[in-house]
């Protein structure tokens, strides 16, 4: 393969998938009969790619961590949009504000569930799969708590930005959709440089590695697990706190944004931070191809990318980067 | 020989009283609603015994409802445009899924731990949008006003009669969706307890290591899957038949993840484990329907409570007493 000494390049490796998945959709588009908008497609791509591998990132955390496949995730990214449009609307504090508390709500509610919930039950049960049951109750308690906290209506923020950007009609963007977007790629660098430089995130790394190696080493597998949990839910709360101020939030968010995680987490790989990233982006630009290119054959676009997934797990189970069997 | 006798008077017992005891306590009790909510558990139930299979082998499943609603899409469509009986495509129905199966299934089972669970939630997803897409599956309207079941009959004796002129449909339906459950754990007793299970059993282990000793693993996860999405086609095969109508909404995702959680409320290790599962599943559920917008609520702290106090499943309690 010729790309992988490009992946050897550190920091390169997390953005050259970023431009693989741009070419691809640019080579795919050419192919066809007539010509889309494909400075438009890409713009949207990366837009939705930034929001998506945030989410994707939280995941991977986890699982990397704990082994455990966190169907809550979807519901923790809708308990963030919430509660930035209670901080933002209901109490009418600034934005920033709110998104700040939307994430540091979301924290707590992360190491919460770590500790109380996930640590005990990994503890006594036979199989590792077990977890999966708590996780699916976690995720039907966050239902039914946001039905109850927050009620079942479609909220939303108003805007942050007015205006559009409007590049000769080839790139049409609101402000608003771009500064979110610029935001989602801050945290996304963010959260790599902490996991790359800090002491946390140098622990995480290596007890995602080999926990029992890690434990020799005098790393604190409960501190660190409930870390990364607490960090994984901040990410899914404050990307829930990015979007709401665009497409809004509701209640029946939760399970598709799950699945749809699922997906880039399979893409990129489970466990893998960069291979989330990747994963990420490659979905949100698939979708992006997807709506514009195949809109004249009805809603087929996630047919057409589960189609296209199964064969290439078919070719390489483990995703871009993955270790083999995660 | 003694022990294997008592298993068999077990069985036997357990079978006369569905059969016999239940509905006479129903039409004593006259709570008739019971039929159909027993016929849905006796039917979740099969199709969960699919999903313990899958479980059996080492596979995390979450795409059981995809299978349902391809086998209750292929048994609509049958009847429906095609004029066959519904007891027929019932087995064909299976036949389907198993076909499905057997496509999907050679790259994917290569898969495993949570990226199988993974591409197979996916699928029951994706399920919808094919049911949503194609063109025979009549999209979101779904397909509706299927006829009833007519009768069998053989060599001009009929065995069973015409639904339609039935007085009690539900007691039909009920009879059977017991027979097929009581069938379809008698098989699963046998299956895990003959050598194919015992193979089975070695995958769960260590995949590399029963394929060392000359277990062919890939034929072996395909006939388990295969018998899974079997369990799963007829099952909702004969879902369409009792509500005489489906739509690409028929088995969402929940259905998926309520199969494999119903496996993991009996025990993973147990083979009656997801019966009781799916019993306890769907009858909490529906008692706790009173508590009202806190069903919900109150439903998903019991799951978490149980599962920090009993992680292996409710027939664990059994194995503890042994100990």
């Amino acid at each position: 393969m010729t790309i992988q000494p490009l992946l050897k390049m550190g920091w390169l490796k997390h953005f050259s998938f970023i431009y693989l998945s741009i070419r691809l959709s640019f080579n795919f588009a050419h192919c066809l009969p007539w010509r889309p908008d494909l400075e438009q497609i890409i713009v949207n791509g990366l837009y939705m790619g930034a929001q998506y591998a945030l989410i994707a990132l939280g995941l991977t955390l986890i699982f990397s961590l704990m082994n455990v496949l966190n169907f809550a995730h979807g519901q923790l990214y809708v308990i963030g949009g919430f509660m930035t449009y209670t901080v933002s609307v209901k109490l009418g504090m600034p934005y920033i504000v709110a998104l700040i508390s939307a994430g540091v709500s979301l924290a707590i509610i992360g190491a919460i569930l770590e500790k109380f919930l996930f640590r005990p039950v990994i503890k006594k049960s036979v199989r590792e799969e077990s977890t999966m049951l708590l996780a699916a109750g976690v995720a039907f308690f966050l239902d039914s708590a946001i039905l109850l906290l927050f009620g079942e209506k479609q909220r939303g923020i108003p805007k942050i930005v007015d205006g559009v950007f409007n590049w000769d009609f080839i790139i049409i963007m609101p402000y608003d959709r771009i500064l979110i977007g610029c935001l989602a790629v801050l945290i996304v660098i963010l959260f790599i440089a902490y996991m790359q430089y800090s002491k946390a995130g140098r622990a995480m790394r290596a007890l995602a590695q080999d926990k029992v190696a890690a434990q020799l080493m005098g790393v604190n597998i409960d501190r660190y697990s409930m870390i990364g949990f607490a960090l994984a839910a901040m990410l899914a709360g404050v990307v829930g706190g990015l979007l709401v101020s665009i497409t809004g939030v509701n209640l029946g968010m939760g399970g598709p944004t799950s699945i749809k995680a699922f997906m880039m987490v399979m893409i990129g790989g489970a466990g893998v931070i960069p291979g989330a990233i990747a994963g990420g982006f490659i979905l949100g630009m698939m979708e992006s191809v997807g709506l514009t290119v195949l809109s004249d054959f009805g809603d087929i676009t996630y047919l057409v990318i589960f189609a296209s997934l199964m064969v290439f797990l078919a070719l390489r189970p483990q995703g871009l980067m993955g270790k083999p069997w995660g | 020989m003694m022990q294997l006798r008592t298993k068999f008077f077990a069985a036997a017992a357990f079978a006369l009283f569905l059969l016999f005891v239940v509905p006479m306590v129903i039409e004593i009790s006259g709570r008739w609603d019971f039929y159909y909510t027993l016929t849905s558990v006796a039917l979740l139930s099969i199709a969960s015994a699919g999903v313990w299979l899958t479980f059996y082998i080492g596979r995390i499943n979450i795409g059981q409802g995809a299978f349902a609603l391809f086998g209750g899409y292929a048994s609509a469509i049958l009847v429906v445009k095609y004029g066959v009986s519904f007891w027929v495509t019932i087995p064909l129905a299976g036949l389907f899924c198993v076909l499905v199966a057997l496509v999907i299934g050679f790259p994917i089972l290569r898969l495993r731990g949570v990226y199988f669970a993974m591409v197979t939630l996916v699928m029951t997803e994706v399920a919808r949008l094919t049911a949503l897409a194609l063109p025979i599956t009549n999209g979101a309207k779904g397909i509706s006003s299927i006829p009833l079941p007519g009768s069998i009959s053989l060599f001009g004796v009929i065995l069973v009669p015409d639904f339609s002129t039935l007085e009690n449909v539900k007691l039909g339906f009920y009879y059977v969706a017991v027979v097929l459950m009581l069938l379809t754990f008698a098989g699963m007793y046998r299956l895990v307890n003959s050598r194919v299970g015992h193979l089975c059993r070695s995958l769960q282990q260590n995949e590399e290591l029963a394929s060392s000793i000359g277990v062919n693993i890939a034929n072996l996860r395909l006939i388990a899957f295969s018998i899974s999405s079997f369990l799963g086609g007829i099952a909702g095969a004969i879902f369409v038949g009792i509500s005489q109508s489906i739509y690409p909404a028929s088995f969402p995702v929940k259905d998926s993840v309520d199969f494999m959680l119903n496996c993991f409320l009996g025990g993973l290790g147990y083979v009656f484990g997801p019966m009781l599962g799916t019993l306890v599943n769907y009858f909490g559920w529906d008692l706790l329907f009173s508590a009202g917008e806190y069903q919900l609520l109150i439903y998903s702290t019991l799951l978490i409570g149980l599962m920090l106090t009993l992680p292996n499943g409710l027939l664990s309690i059994f194995s503890k007493a042994k100990n």
